[in-house]
């Protein structure tokens, strides 16, 4: 059942040599080696890098779990993530679900995945290509095969391999054993066999017995990484606390799955691999997902502000987590009120600030479009708000389980009228933190709704967090209103130096006055259609968010001027880090720049753009933040967009990057060096198990007319 | 309503200096004059006051009482007076909204303010016209109302308001019109009930929809013509002068309510029924009614609290803080952690 490893080349020493997991890489060590070389030539010639490349490649693996949505992949996924954690590796992951909750078993569409990349060193993203692809069942195993690096590992559970199975995946034969799998190393056994058979003593049915497959898969994966498998036991008693014998039982098939690991390292390609610790600043430290973050940011930012929190929200992948986070925070002050619509969330948030409190909502793209009219409110009405957007695929429903960029234009432009509002972009998990931190700063202090950008990929995936200190964080505490403020007068709309209209919280005693929806004068907040009062009001509206102090853009890496500047926002930071560093170790001048304050813009971002020959954006959507920065700066930037639902890889980055250094020593050709830890996105297929075109391939950089049509 | 200390104001401190901007007749007058009458008899503090509207002409309401007011959206004023109550339960709030603005486009807010229970005064003016986007029909416009969207009549059933609240699961239901000198009594009535309180104003639009409830409003024929409930009192309507006092009372057989004729004040004899305001299947009865056959139901029709939303929220986070150390600190090392070298702890 086990097909025979294949190894074209052994192992060289200067290639990741601490690595033993590589040894099952195929062909492509030597152009590695040339890579190398070459890196070094480059520095020497440009100078352009910060420091000489280690010859000692990044250790790092990819490991991708897929199954079937019932599997409990994301729980296999997520346990394996805190023994990562706990090892002292650095982390990125990538859960990958499809929509359904309960996909018909063994089908395509069902599949659901869980991606891990782990190591020593600094890991920013997911990682592209897995080295080990956990399969446990055909369909799992044929919508997840593209990625696998060639020369990876295959675990697969060969129990699953029916006629049945193979039909609901599309195979026409058994790939276990049809040898079309020459290119990976393969590791097929029965594991629904071995699981049954290690859970036998608890006396469970034979479903749910089948239902500890994952621990078992997610026992010899701990063997394989060399983890302790302790914490998952304590983990498991937690968990099974009402049924002992089903904490037993996954005990059982965890401990089977890791005796399985001690005795297949005798004949077969299984190795053990032992990843030392990331070199990491002291301190504690945990993992976090976009939407905790997120959570813990708003509680974070409504102590600064010294304001209860209340948020309103409505059911919506993938935005709902936020909401069960908070609902179990009741002791910081925060109301959780689950409305009956999108529409209804907004609005009890805007009339809470009304009232005093810290308004907060959260959505997704289609149900941040119903939002919509509220926020026009709350930008007429002037009171503070955070707005939420996890986005997600789109339009309309769109894909709902999968990541995109593609809500900035909404979030800039999307209202009715001259409408400003400030968009707040993280790029990280952990960034969510500060950032929602920063949106809370900006809603209070500035008396106006500010949109906090997330996606899919931010809310689901998860990174170590390095626990901040709360103290650490300046507080901007809210003065409201208490008495008149012009004499003997109320002026409800009277700003501040900043522009902001006085907060007076709805009870105040004489300080009683109506606002609206309806244009209103400039000082009295009366009802105003006069022509003048309007175009004062819309002017002053415009002033006030553009005044806003944003701190400067700077440069996460590379030069203050140069040839290219890669310039990102969101989660793409990641990918493009890593990219903008590989080219950077490769001698090309790049530099990387990721915008947080997406409106209003850093004041020095224009002049910083003008300051590099070419400006290059990637993004999950059809270049909409280039236009804005084409818009606002006459900057001739070009796109590398993907709307694949999935994340950017590092090379499709790189392999942008280095078409701009065409021509240049060591890089002729403007082509990316070949990396086979980094592999281009493979072709993924549809649904139905069929496949695009070669040529119809996501991230093509744009750079066709339109891209001359600004400042040539 | 909520329990405050009674506050001394008059009429007039009710009064803003904005100048009312509803067409000259418009039954929002009296609606308004009605309210402010109203305020200084329930002691209520303007400070403590909040009137919120949607959009219509109803909605622009706010703008001339002299308390906290917000114009909002069209529809969502039950959300916004929701998120106004979780945050601050103290103040006394009082929902504006219209037939349009209600049972249309709000419908959804409406019906789950009232199944929430939120604690409020919530007065819908049923005109059965949009008349600020100048006269089409509404959901509740009666079947054939000619409009500038219906030229050959509107095809729509109308909506019942006061079904739809009580169908809701509204704990208070009541009805009244503009210029009907028992509008304040519905009003008092509503306030003192400790939930949602819905209260259906018909209002006669002069402009877009004139007269059409003039069939029960009109002066001359209103004894015969209207019903004003009153707990714990007998069903009674009509005149000596026309056509004699009558009753309702209930058919057995067939289920259904039933007008009788009184003879010599003894309704006990002609089985008319006395008026439970805590009777919800007699409250379903009362409102639907055919204006007609039967008279217009009119006063306090359903009266009987529930426990309030809000006070159920406050009552679950308090019981869920009790005991825990809101530490920011101690929430963000939550969970399992690990220092550098990879000790795992647990710091709770």
């Amino acid at each position: 059942m086990q097909a025979p490893p294949m190894r074209l080349l052994a192992p060289q020493k200067n290639f990741i040599a601490a690595a033993e997991l590589r040894t099952y890489f195929a062909g492509p060590i030597q152009a590695i080696g040339v890579h190398l070389a070459r890196e070094q030539e480059q520095i020497m010639a440009t100078k352009a890098a910060e420091r000489p490349a280690d010859t000692q490649a990044p250790e790092a693996v990819v490991v991708r779990f897929a199954g079937d949505s019932g599997d409990g992949m994301q729980l296999t996924g997520g346990q394996f993530t805190l023994s990562t954690a706990l090892a002292g590796n650095d982390l990125a992951t990538f859960p990958d679900f499809p929509a359904e909750i309960r996909a018909p078993q063994g089908t395509l569409f069902g599949v659901s995945a869980f991606q891990i990349n782990f190591g020593s060193t600094q890991i920013e993203t997911a990682g592209d290509a897995p080295d080990v692809l956990v399969a446990m069942n055909p369909a799992a195993l044929k919508v997840n095969l593209a990625a696998l690096k060639p020369g990876g590992l295959i675990i697969a559970d060969s129990g699953e391999f029916g006629q049945r199975n193979l039909d609901k995946a599309k195979y026409d034969r058994n790939p276990l054993e049809d040898g079309s799998l020459v290119k990976w190393d393969l590791l097929a056994f029965d594991i629904s066999a071995l699981t049954l058979e290690a859970v036998k003593p608890f006396g469970l049915g034979n479903k749910e017995a089948l239902r500890c497959k994952n621990m078992w898969t997610l026992g010899l994966a701990l063997w394989m990484f060399d983890r302790d498998r302790e914490p998952i036991i304590e983990w498991l008693r937690g968990k099974f606390r009402k049924a002992p014998e089903l904490a037993e039982a996954n005990i059982a098939a965890l401990n089977a799955g890791h005796a399985y690991g001690e005795t297949a390292e005798i004949s077969g390609p299984l190795k053990k691999l032992h990843l030392p610790a990331v070199e990491a600043e002291p301190g504690l430290y945990r993992t976090i997902t976009g939407a905790e973050s997120v959570s813990l940011g708003l509680v974070a930012g409504a102590q600064l502000a010294e304001l209860p929190l209340f948020f309103g929200g409505y059911p919506i992948t993938p935005a709902s987590a936020i909401l069960h986070h908070l609902a179990r925070l009741k002791e910081f002050g925060v109301t959780t009120f689950q409305a009956e619509d999108e529409i209804a969330a907004v609005c009890a948030a805007i009339g809470a600030s009304y009232a005093g409190q810290l308004g907060v909502t959260s959505s997704s793209g289609p149900g941040i479009a119903l939002k919509t009219e509220a926020m026009g409110l709350a930008i007429m009405t002037e009171l503070p708000l955070v707005i939420v957007n996890s986005q997600r695929g789109g339009p309309s429903t769109g894909l709902p389980t999968k990541t995109e960029q593609s809500d900035l234009y909404q979030a800039v432009y999307g209202r009715n009228g001259d409408a400003p509002m400030p968009v707040v972009a993280a790029r990280s998990p952990a960034d969510a933190f500060e950032c929602a931190i920063e949106a809370c700063r900006l809603a209070t202090q500035y008396m106006t709704p500010v949109m906090l950008l997330t996606d899919g990929y931010i809310a689901n995936a998860a990174e170590p967090w390095k626990v901040p200190d709360p103290a650490s964080y300046e507080p901007f505490p809210v003065t409201f209103l208490e008495e008149k403020n012009a004499g003997d007068d109320l002026l409800p709309y009277k700003r501040d130096e900043k522009g902001a209209r006085p907060w007076i919280k709805a009870g105040t005693p004489g300080l009683m006055h109506r606002i609206g929806g309806i244009e209103k004068h400039v000082e009295t907040g009366n009802i105003d259609y006069s022509p003048a009062n309007h175009q004062a009001m819309t002017d002053l509206r415009k002033n006030k968010i553009e005044g806003i102090a944003v701190p400067d853009q700077d440069v996460v890496l590379g030069n203050q001027r140069g040839a290219l500047a890669v310039v990102g926002w969101g989660s793409t930071f990641g990918p493009i880090h890593q990219a903008v560093r590989r080219a950077r170790k490769a001698g090309l001048d790049v530099s990387h720049i990721h915008v947080r304050h997406i409106w209003p813009l850093p004041k020095n971002l224009g002049e910083l753009l003008a300051g590099f020959d070419r400006v290059l954006m990637p993004e999950m959507n059809t270049g909409q933040f280039k236009t804005v920065l084409r818009d606002q700066f006459l900057v001739q930037a070009e796109s590398l967009t993907k709307t694949s639902g999935q994340p950017f890889s590092i090379a499709e980055i790189e392999e942008a990057i280095a078409k701009y250094f065409d021509g240049i020593l060591g890089n002729e050709g403007g082509t990316a060096p070949f990396d086979p830890g980094q592999l281009p996105e493979p072709l993924s297929g549809y649904d139905d198990g069929t496949y695009p075109p070669r040529d119809a391939g996501a991230a093509e950089p744009n750079t066709g007319s339109d891209t001359k049509a600004v400042n040539q | 309503m909520n329990d405050m200390t009674p506050i001394t104001t008059t009429l007039k401190d009710w009064e803003t200096d904005q100048e009312v901007r509803w067409c000259p007749g418009c039954g929002d007058y009296a609606i308004l004059k009605a309210v402010q009458r109203t305020l200084p008899q329930l002691g209520a503090d303007p400070a403590k006051t909040v009137f919120v509207s949607g959009i219509g002409c109803s909605s622009r309401f706010p703008y001339y009482v002299e308390s906290y007011g917000f114009h909002t959206i069209h529809g969502r004023a039950p959300a916004f007076a929701t998120g106004i109550k979780l945050a601050n339960p103290d103040l006394d709030v009082w929902l504006v909204t219209g037939d349009g603005d209600g049972l249309s486009i709000g419908g959804n807010h409406l019906m789950h303010v009232l199944r929430r229970n939120v604690n409020m005064q919530i007065m819908l003016f049923n005109n059965e016209i949009y008349g600020l986007t100048k006269g089409q029909f509404s959901p509740t416009s009666r079947i054939g109302t000619t409009s500038p969207s219906t030229p050959l009549g509107s095809i729509d059933r109308p909506a019942n308001p006061c079904a739809f609240a009580l169908g809701a699961g509204a704990r208070f239901v009541a009805r009244a019109y503009d210029i009907s000198k028992e509008l304040p009594d519905a009003l008092k009535a509503a306030h003192a009930h400790q939930g949602a309180a819905f209260v259906e104003i018909f209002q006669n639009c002069i402009v877009y929809n004139k007269d059409v409830f003039e069939g029960f409003t009109d002066k001359k024929n209103a004894p015969q013509n209207q019903l004003w409930l009153t707990d714990g009192e007998p069903m009674l309507f009509g005149s000596e002068k026309s056509g004699g006092i009558k009753g309702i009372a209930l058919d057995l057989d067939r289920l259904e309510l039933k007008v009788v004729d009184v003879a010599d004040g003894n309704w006990q004899d002609a089985g008319v029924l006395v008026h439970n305001a805590k009777n919800r299947t007699i409250a379903h009865l009362l409102i639907e009614m055919p204006f007609g056959p039967f008279p217009m139901a009119l006063g306090v029709i359903y009266d009987d609290p529930a426990p309030t939303f809000e006070s159920a929220v406050i009552e679950q986070n308090i019981a869920a803080s009790a005991g825990k150390e809101a530490s920011l600190a101690k929430l963000l090392a939550k969970g399992q952690t690990w220092t550098v070298d990879g000790t795992a702890q647990d710091p709770n």
